[in-house]
Parts: structure tokens; C-alpha cells; sequence
């Protein structure tokens, strides 16, 4: 009796986790992908959940994006045929690395541009307010200095 | 002086900059597919499994297709402008029954109406994949040659009808073929 009860438990122990691993792993990915599968996934826009990447969202269409991307890396696609697949179809904006083109290139180059627009604002501020050079004093001058300073101070 | 003003006009540049965003709608992407051939896909018709509902549908004349489902609540909003449409009769608007079960679909569209000229029964999403289908409702607008030359996100209004659809058509169908 006891023995059927412990079954029991281990039975519905069992029904719990399969539930759980059948939610959190839908797919299998062969293991030589795995870093390329979880790497592209990470590079990737879903759509209905903008700022969520395929591999963090819930959404039904990042579930078959992945099982794409997974077929794709099966059938030996390489990494930019996948990418250049998603951006085909869904735009660049999918893309968390924009690609370099001359319409993204402010964007790649623009913070490099403004390093250098404020290094060059910095040199031009610098060089305007250099110390005056010293200016040499006259005989006549130096005279006058020395006699304020011999000047008694009372 | 203008080095004074320089900052007042920059603040004023990304003010501009700002204004615009405002009114800008993140959930809508361009489609890269505007101006392409639609895609090549071959689905079963919703209405009989046996026959085939291929890109070729597409040629030869001004046609929609939409992408639809009963689970779409935005769908069945939009149902109606649909219904108007197909009334008009000035061109066949095709389904793409995304992600459905077949006989649910089947008496939707029986008993709210069918606006549409075919369906193609995508039970697995694939084929929208290569639409670039990223939310139900989405309407293409596709010319004689079969090139995509729009396309609306989200449910279609009457308003849009008027202003943007219909108006498209009537382009697109006075352009040689």
C-alpha cells in the first residue's frame, strides 16, 4: 500500500516535469549549431514584440522564425544567408546589427564623427586661450618695478 | 552672434527631429518586399485541399490578398471593409488563411460573409514567413505583373479604402500590363 502510494508521487513527479520541459525546450538543435543557433537568434528582431530579440520572446511567429533559423543552420545555410533571409523578408530593422551601407553609415561613423568634431572644438578653445607670452619688459619699466619693490613697507 | 545662436538652432533641428517621431507608428515596418515579385508558394485552397493556390494566381490582373484568421480579433473588425470591397468588384482580394483550423475558417466565412475570391490554407505560418507576415490583419496590394506595390499593416478602415486602397487600384489597373 505504501509502495503504491510512493509510485504515486513519482508517477505525477513525472507528468510536472515532462509538461515543463516540453514548455521551456520545443526544439532541438543539433549540438554542433548551438552557439551559431543561439547567436543568430540574439541578432534578430521579432516583429510583434519589437524590443525583444527571437531568441527572449513568447510570440508564436519568433517560435517559427526559430524553428526556421534552426532548419536553415540543418541544411547548412551560413550565417548571412540566415540573416540576409530574415532581412529579405521583414526589413532591417530585424537586424540588432545594421548592416554597413551608405544608408546606415551616419550611424556607424557618427559617433567617431562627433569624437572628432569635439576634438577639433577642444583644440581650437585651447589654443585661443593660451597664456599671453610674456611680454619683455622695457629698461625704463624694469626701473620702476624695482623701486615699487625697494618701496619700505610700513 | 551666430555663435550664440548656433545651440538655439540645433535645439530646434532635434525638436523637428522629435515632432516627426511623434507621429511615426513603430508597429508598422516597411515592407522590403514593395516592389518585388510576390513569392513563390504553392498551399492547398481552403475550400478544396485538392486543388493548389499558387503565386500564379497573381498574374495578369490587379488583385489583394489578405491575411486573415479566426483567431484574428483585428480580423474580424475589419471583416466588413472586406465585404465592401469585394462588393465594389474592381478587384479579386485573395486570402492567405494564416495559422488556422480549416473548418472554423470555413464557417466563419460562411456565416459572416466571403469576400474573398480564393484562399490559401497556410496552416504552419511558412508561407506567410515569405510574405513577411508578422501580425494578422495584413493586405498587399499586388499589380498586373505580380509585383507587390503595397502593403497595410493592421486592419483596413473604410477611411482607408477610400483614400489609399481603391484609389491604388484604379492606378495600378490603368498601367499597362
Amino acid at each position: 500500500m505504501k509502495h503504491l502510494k510512493l509510485y504515486r508521487i513519482i508517477l505525477y513527479l513525472c507528468i510536472v516535469f515532462t509538461t515543463q520541459v516540453s514548455l521551456s525546450a520545443p526544439l532541438k538543435v543539433a549540438p554542433e549549431y548551438e552557439d551559431r543557433y543561439h547567436a543568430l537568434l540574439n541578432e534578430l528582431r521579432c516583429l510583434v514584440c519589437q524590443n525583444q530579440t527571437i531568441a527572449e520572446s513568447d510570440s508564436e511567429l519568433a517560435n517559427d522564425l526559430r524553428v526556421e533559423v534552426n532548419k536553415m543552420l540543418n541544411q547548412g545555410a551560413s550565417d548571412d544567408e540566415i540573416i540576409d533571409f530574415m532581412a529579405n523578408r521583414y526589413g532591417d530593422f530585424v537586424l540588432y546589427k545594421p548592416l554597413v551601407q551608405p544608408k546606415t553609415y551616419l550611424l556607424w561613423f557618427g559617433p567617431f564623427l562627433f569624437l572628432a568634431l569635439v576634438l577639433l572644438l577642444v583644440l581650437m578653445f585651447l589654443k585661443k586661450n593660451r597664456p599671453v607670452s610674456k611680454a619683455e619688459l622695457t629698461d625704463d619699466e624694469k626701473q620702476k618695478l624695482s623701486s615699487i619693490l625697494k618701496e619700505p613697507k610700513d | 552672434m551666430f555663435k550664440y545662436l548656433l545651440p538655439v538652432i540645433l535645439f530646434f533641428v532635434l525638436c523637428g527631429f522629435l515632432f516627426v517621431g511623434l507621429y511615426k507608428d513603430p508597429s508598422k515596418v516597411d515592407s522590403p518586399l514593395i516592389g518585388k515579385h510576390v513569392p513563390i508558394f504553392s498551399l492547398p485552397k481552403l475550400m478544396n485541399k485538392e486543388e493548389v493556390f499558387s503565386e500564379k494566381e497573381f498574374f495578369g490582373k490587379v488583385s489583394l490578398l489578405n491575411v486573415w484568421g479566426t483567431w484574428c480579433f483585428a480580423c474580424k473588425q475589419e471583416h466588413p471593409v472586406l465585404l465592401e470591397l469585394a462588393k465594389q468588384n474592381i478587384a479579386p482580394i485573395y486570402g492567405l488563411n494564416y495559422k488556422d483550423d480549416s473548418v472554423q475558417a470555413k464557417t466563419y466565412l460562411r456565416d459572416f460573409g466571403n469576400p474573398f475570391a480564393g484562399n490559401a490554407s497556410d496552416l504552419e505560418g511558412r508561407v506567410a514567413i515569405d510574405w513577411g507576415v508578422y501580425g494578422a490583419p495584413e493586405t498587399f496590394v499586388i499589380d498586373k505583373k505580380g509585383i507587390i506595390r503595397h502593403k497595410h499593416i493592421g486592419p483596413l478602415t473604410m477611411k482607408d479604402l477610400q483614400e489609399e486602397i481603391i484609389p491604388l487600384i484604379k492606378q495600378l489597373k490603368n498601367e499597362a500590363s
